[in-house]
């Protein structure tokens, strides 16, 4: 077939293109994969009983805004890269800014600290299970987000990937923090970071493979 | 160049909207455009070239929906074309013929060559090895020229069915170029 005959196939009877189907491919996958992890999270690791009491104390909003802030940049950083061509000079500052705003915080804590809390303060009660939770329950989050993406045209796969990992890890955390009783800053700056970065970097690895079109 | 990139948009951007005759003008164009593209970067592999002119039409046409109108459509069609270049080049595992350091997205639309030469792979022949399901409604509507409702007519499928498979027929057709050795 000459490339002009296949010029012609292709534009014959084209019809509108919606412009709004990404969007809701995007709304599905997030609210469907976030719904996947939070049934997951209350059916392993409960609702915190005290989690009334603790929305009462500043420092669990700074936490619940720390996440909310990287599911944001994460997500911002996957529609970018979902599609071609698109600007990426805010993706990586966006997604850094909140982890650097949590290290100063943790820093300056742990500087105001006894030097005896200090090991307290880093590894809280759970520092064991916290990446791993996490992880776990970016799963639902990661595949979903992959069959989003799917449906665009991600051109820089390797990228792309890293951004769906630190993302469905982003929401992964946001949802942990229902479970979670851990409220100080060295504590979130080194475990929930952990948490999201594996993902992430998982991502990277499998991007160029799963996201081949 | 911008003169391109204003032109070329405008025909996208009333083709996105349902303009058939727009988007063949625009796809007429922007073929001229990778062929002098792809010809330049695929100095090693001449008869490749027609080929992948052909399957990056495929692509943009597949992906048309992921262009956003507040884009430049310049970076878009070059990220396109990168992709599939590096893509089929990656393929060959001929890493040697990438070697264009001062890539620029600017210059995309700044050649154009008309000079079509035959493509190796025939796509009527892939189109012959698709599921019939696929096949002949995007003979009908594609090749034939009918409309939606004829074409459910004669092929006994729904017109959302028609729709749906000449959508699937040609990522099939994508993926088996893609596979082709």
């Amino acid at each position: 077939m000459k490339t002009d005959d296949l010029v012609s196939m292709l534009s014959a009877g084209t019809d509108a293109v919606d412009a709004k189907a990404p969007a809701r491919r995007y709304i599905v996958a997030v609210g469907g994969g976030a719904l996947v992890a939070t049934v997951l999270m209350s059916l392993w690791l409960d609702v915190r009983p005290t989690l009334a009491r603790d929305a009462m104390l500043p420092m669990f909003w700074v936490k619940e805004v720390f996440c909310v802030a990287l599911v944001a940049s994460g997500l911002f950083a996957v529609t970018r890269l979902a599609r071609p061509g698109a600007a990426l000079a805010w993706v990586q500052p966006l997604a850094a800014a909140p982890i650097l705003a949590m290290w100063l915080l943790a820093v300056a804590v742990l500087a105001a600290a006894d030097p005896g809390d200090r090991t307290d303060l880093i590894r809280g009660v759970s520092w064991t299970e916290c990446p791993y939770n996490i992880v776990v329950l970016s799963v639902p989050v990661f595949a979903a987000i992959l069959w989003a993406m799917k449906g665009l045209a991600p051109t820089r796969l390797r990228l792309a990937g890293a951004a769906a990992g630190f993302a469905a890890g982003a929401i992964g955390a946001l949802v942990y923090t229902l479970h979670c009783p851990e409220l100080d800053a060295p504590f979130l700056a080194i475990w929930y970071v952990s948490g999201i970065l594996i993902p992430a970097v998982f991502g990277a690895c499998v991007g160029p493979r799963l996201l081949r079109w | 160049m911008i003169a391109s990139e204003d032109r070329l948009r405008g025909l996208l951007v009333r083709g996105l909207a349902g303009d058939a005759a727009a988007y063949h003008v625009f796809l007429k164009e922007l073929s001229a455009h990778l062929r002098a593209f792809l010809r330049r970067r695929l100095g090693g592999l001449p008869d490749e070239v027609e080929d992948l002119v052909q399957e990056t039409l495929l692509a943009v046409h597949n992906q048309r929906h992921t262009y956003d109108a507040g884009q430049p459509l310049t970076a878009w069609l070059h990220a396109i074309a990168r992709y599939k270049l590096v893509d089929l080049l990656r393929r060959r595992a001929r890493g040697d013929v990438w070697n264009d350091p001062l890539d620029d997205t600017i210059e995309f639309l700044a050649a154009a060559d008309s000079d079509a030469t035959d493509a190796r792979r025939d796509v009527a022949k892939l189109l012959d090895t698709l599921p019939d399901r696929q096949r002949l409604p995007i003979i009908h509507m594609k090749l034939t020229g009918m409309s939606v409702a004829e074409t459910a007519r004669l092929t006994g499928m729904s017109e959302s069915a028609v729709k749906v498979n000449v959508h699937r027929g040609m990522k099939t057709l994508a993926a088996k170029m893609r596979s082709e050795p």
